[in-house]
């Protein structure tokens, strides 16, 4: 009964991701918030419970919804710089692109105030106006790669984010506040599903197959007869199309955006989570982004706080008087000291290279375990 | 409250705090760290220092009670999705009364809308964004809006100052800083003065030489520099090193003490329009400046003394209300008469959560800030 | 003189300055990228903590100017070093971008330590006694001379340092292969150290002289900094020094001369719109060559 035993139980997922539905309209609609539950809360030694606390406050709902759609751009985002091996910047640019054409659609065009239905065909847009730009990045992949690719995708976001300034109709650097509120948890848990899934089927498709050749030679899989082009085309706009759908949904769980929210900051943010994750690997990604969002709320100094008061105040007050209360600004200290301590030791990250075999396809797993053994390869196309 | 069983995994499932009755627990939002983080460190000593006064005295007059303050500061890092993270922590989990901040407008833009459905009192000291409070009854602010102080430094540039043509540097990744270059420039040629030249940089910019070329080749009577106290120095100093004589005008960015040291004699005679003249200030902010000065050891700067007068808002009407109630307050703060803070007598008008506010015009002298003008237009 | 060729005379001193600047740090910048390949990301960072370093030299130590330079780029070298020791050499022979992100997490935790320490930011008092001479409209400060010239000359002194010295050769060698070359007795270890204690010493200049041109500092002065001195790095060609200082001036000049001739409010979009031409049209870089890729 141990990990290779549930490992082995691929019926769990569709199980999971049924369950995880239902949380997700049961805590929209706040079903959690009755009798039942605050007996339940009471009978395992949460007496402040009896107050007028809900299980999956707004709080802890806004933060899952921040899992979410950093997944989202954590799963996309790996596909061109951890699966593919390049190292693209532009990701926070793409988001942009997704959220400026989904608000703009919202507030402009569909009358979602009337057809709240209307708002998946927002994000759809957003995605997709978001993968047609991607073909900007996309097409000079194709001569020009490694760290100068890396400078044109840089320079597709600062294009971006000068584009967007400049256009006082749609805010410009005041960017577009009143933005309907339409993100809801069984939105986000849904689109996160489908990225998910999407990058997963095309990882292991044939073109996935290409994408993996790419990064370990160029070369020699295009003498192997592999499309190359076409290959970074889908991988570009699949990317780019997930970036756009999670800054259609960040758009409008926020409601309120500004060229400033999609900065480089934002791209090293979830370059962060990618390679924390680890390169070339969906639950790595999962984890990546899901350890990273909720590590900085943790570390808020009256969450941490809570999390100790159960520690016997021989260590809680020493603890409080040096550790605590200088968190405010510590947590950006520690944070990063994390970070490169969890590279140290896991230096492709915590799931590099590796799956969870849930993720991988039947076919392959009893081909034979497809343990990448050329992973200290990747990075090779910039080699010397 | 000492044992959580389950406290380890669910942290983030279970609101976590204790309840309230003892104490008022006061939320703010601040940028601790990030790229204006020297306000969030201002914004910390301000509300500390509001808060110890009160508790020094025994607490808040509520009612019939005697209530203690305690204010639960979080970091937003000055970024608009942390600060709505931070927004739903302060009132879900820590359940607090109301909230003072953010500071920057992009981040109080993602605070006002989670507040307003919340029904939490939210009063920015900073945010000088007119959309911010529009269309909100919950939202309120301290400071004045950008057209008000675009159209007070233009009739002040025409006017007193008699300058024919102008000239702007601004920001223009900034809302703050376009704001009031825009408003400034649509209000000065209203008035009759020709801008000559109109120029932008980009945040973190340090270099301004090719913009202020271009500025010195239009000749302009004056140039007006809408930007954060710790740019103006450097556009300055780099001003005069090419030779450009035209003298500066400011807005109430500038209004920090550090402007003083990081620019030094190179800003002398130089006007910028603020909320208060220190020389010629009311007792409150004599005592306001004073005690900053001796618990933090500099002398505070605008949003300091903006963070405290919006504390010292919610303090009057709290104590307004009777009640630590969330409604009571809101309809306490759009009531309350005219309230005498560090920065200048505000009011609510009617059915606005903007105050009306008086704005003065300051000149640097002999690294002073010395009183020189009331403006009211 | 005319003047339009005053204001055309005016921009391109402008931008030679600036280039300088950006140069400055490059050539820091180009020296670990090109000898390790290794995006050094905390570099913007060490650049900023040089500035700090000049700063309590200058002000708490009330040196004048060329122990104040010395003291700045002794420790950041030493920072840089020690960065390497700690965090960087145990992944050396991990995959390249755990080392990226490795001098990401480094770079933020060097930015919120110091804003930590230092809250507001800081004033760097003038060092240098700054003249100005106006010529026929035209002005030059003592300063952008000094900056040109050290720039210039220090590109030269790298230069030498990496083609003509034996310690030139073995980095050149490391950056060639980093499996064999030290069965040949070549020391790594130390090697490695050297090229980062010249780059960081040299950020630890740079950081001096960008505070001494632009005398507010603070914790977060770095990060674009180190953004465009990585454009300036590749844009020239990676690894090239001579590369590097052309990427440099081709920054700043194109950052000036968008300003100077176009509406201010589009330099970004100009700037970078061109950048990506220029990589489109030198896919290697400026003064790069492709390298042999073995199939």
């Amino acid at each position: 009964m141990g990990w290779e035993w549930l490992m082995a139980q691929r019926w769990l997922l569709p199980v999971l991701v049924a369950v995880g539905l239902v949380l997700a309209f049961a805590i929209e609609y706040n079903l959690f918030n009755n009798e039942y539950v605050r007996e339940v809360m009471m009978y395992v030694g949460i007496p402040e419970y009896t107050l007028e606390y809900t299980l999956f406050n707004k709080y802890v709902q806004l933060v899952m919804m921040y899992v979410g759609i950093n997944i989202i751009l954590t799963v996309s985002l790996n596909l061109v710089n951890g699966y593919m091996g390049e190292f693209s910047l532009a990701h926070a640019g793409f988001m942009a692109v997704g959220a400026y054409t989904a608000a703009l659609l919202t507030q402009k065009v569909l009358p979602v105030a009337v057809y709240p239905g209307l708002f998946p065909l927002a994000v759809l847009a957003g995605g997709l106006m978001a993968a047609l730009l991607g073909l900007i990045v996309a097409v000079p992949s194709f001569k020009v790669r490694g760290d100068y690719l890396a400078i044109i995708t840089l320079a597709f976001l600062m294009i971006v984010k000068s584009v967007i300034e400049n256009i006082d109709t749609i805010g410009g650097p005041r960017g577009i506040p009143g933005i309907k509120k339409l993100t809801t948890l069984p939105w986000v848990f849904f689109w996160t599903v489908v990225s998910i899934w999407v990058v997963r089927n095309f990882v292991y498709s044939k073109y996935g197959r290409g994408v993996l050749s790419i990064r370990e030679d160029e070369i020699a899989s295009d003498l192997m007869s592999v499309n190359t082009r076409r290959v970074k085309f889908l991988a570009f706009m699949v990317s780019s199309f997930f970036a756009g759908v999670a800054g259609g949904l960040f758009a409008h769980l926020l409601q309120f955006i500004s060229p400033r929210v999609f900065d480089i900051i934002k791209t090293t943010d979830v370059l962060i989570m990618v390679y924390l994750g680890g390169i070339a690997s969906i639950g790595g990604s999962i984890l990546g982004a899901t350890v990273y969002t909720v590590l900085y709320e943790i570390l808020r100094p009256s969450n941490f706080a809570d999390l100790v008061s159960w520690l016997p105040a021989v260590v809680l007050d020493p603890l409080n008087e040096y550790f605590i209360r200088h968190l405010g600004v510590g947590r950006m200290v520690i944070m990063p000291l994390l970070l490169v301590l969890v590279m140290l030791y896991w230096p492709r990250g915590i799931m590099g290279l590796r799956e969870f075999r849930w993720f991988i396809p039947k076919r392959d797993l009893e081909a034979h375990h497809r343990q990448p053994a050329h992973g200290g390869s990747h990075g090779a196309a910039h080699g010397h | 409250m000492r044992i959580r069983p389950l406290a380890l995994a669910p942290l983030l499932l279970l609101s976590a705090c204790k309840p309230t009755g003892s104490e008022l627990k006061i939320g703010v939002s601040a940028p601790l760290t990030g790229d204006i983080s020297a306000l969030g460190q201002s914004t910390k000593n301000a509300i500390l220092l509001a808060q110890d006064e009160v508790n020094a005295g025994g607490g808040l007059k509520v009612g019939d009670k005697v209530l203690k303050v305690r204010c639960i500061i979080e970091d937003d890092e000055n970024k608009p999705e942390s600060t709505a993270t931070v927004f739903q922590k302060l009132i879900n989990q820590d359940r607090v009364l109301a909230i003072i901040g953010s500071q920057s407008s992009k981040c109080s833009n993602a605070g006002a809308p989670i507040a307003e459905s919340a029904k939490v009192p939210q009063i920015t000291p900073w945010s000088t964004n007119p959309n911010v409070t529009k269309g909100r009854s919950f939202v309120f602010r301290a400071c004045f809006i950008d057209p008000f102080q675009g159209r007070v430094v233009a009739q002040f540039a025409a006017g007193k100052l008699k300058a024919k043509t102008a000239a702007v540097l601004y920001d223009v990744a900034s809302d703050y800083n376009k704001g009031i270059a825009e408003v400034f420039k649509a209000n000065y040629e209203k008035l009759g003065g020709k801008i000559v030249a109109f120029e932008t940089y980009t945040t973190n910019d340090k270099d301004f030489s090719a913009q202020l070329t271009k500025i010195k080749d239009a000749k302009p009577d004056v140039i007006f520099l809408p930007n954060y106290y710790s740019e103006v120095p450097l556009q300055v100093q780099q001003a005069k090193r090419l030779g450009i004589t035209a003298p500066f005008i400011g807005s109430d960015s500038w209004g920090s003490n550090e402007l003083l040291t990081l620019g030094g004699a190179d800003l002398n005679g130089y006007y910028f329009s603020t909320h208060y003249a220190a020389d010629n200030a009311a007792p409150v902010a004599k005592k306001f400046i004073a005690d900053y000065e001796k618990a933090y050891g500099t002398k505070p700067d605008d949003v300091a003394a903006l963070t405290y007068d919006a504390f010292g808002l919610l303090f009057d009407s709290i104590q307004s209300a009777g009640k630590a109630d969330r409604e009571a307050i809101r309809a306490a703060l759009s009531t309350l008469p005219s309230y005498k803070g560090v920065t200048g007598d505000m009011k609510f008008q009617a059915d606005s959560r903007d105050p009306i506010k008086s704005a003065v015009i300051l000149q640097i002298k002999d690294g002073k800030f010395t009183y020189y003008t009331n403006a009211n237009p | 003189m005319s003047e339009s060729i005053v204001y055309w005379l005016q921009q391109t001193l402008n931008a030679l300055q600036l280039g300088s600047i950006y140069a400055l740090i490059a050539l820091g910048y180009t020296m670990v990228y090109g000898i390790l390949i290794m995006i050094n990301f905390a570099h913007g960072d060490v650049f900023m903590v040089g500035a700090f370093f000049c700063f309590l030299a200058a002000v708490f130590l009330g040196l004048p100017f060329a122990p104040t330079l010395l003291l700045a780029m002794l420790g950041a070298a030493l920072l840089g070093v020690t960065i390497e020791r700690l965090a960087y050499k145990p992944l050396r022979h991990a995959p390249r971008v755990s080392a990226i992100i490795t001098a990401l997490g480094v770079g933020i935790f060097l930015e919120n330590f110091t804003l930590a320490l230092a809250p507001y930011p800081k004033n760097i008092p003038p060092l240098l006694e700054n003249i100005t001479w106006n010529l026929g409209g035209v002005s030059l400060s003592s300063l952008q001379v000094i900056i040109i010239l050290l720039s210039l000359g220090l590109m030269f002194l790298l230069d030498y340092v990496v083609h003509r010295t034996p310690v030139g050769m073995a980095m050149r060698a490391i950056s060639w292969d980093k499996t064999f070359v030290p069965l040949m007795g070549v020391p790594l270890d130390l090697i490695i150290s050297v090229t980062f204690a010249i780059g960081a010493g040299l950020a630890g200049a740079a950081g001096t002289m960008y505070a001494l041109a632009y005398p507010v500092i603070d914790p977060y002065m770095g990060i674009i900094v180190g953004w465009k001195a990585f454009i300036s790095a590749v844009v020239g060609g990676i690894g090239n020094i001579r590369g590097a200082m052309i990427g440099a001036f081709i920054l700043g000049g194109v950052e000036i001369m968008v300003t100077a001739f176009f509406p201010s409010t589009y330099r970004d979009f100009v700037a970078f719109t061109l950048l990506m031409l220029l990589i489109l049209a030198r896919p290697y870089g400026i003064l790069g060559k492709p390298r042999t890729q073995k199939v």
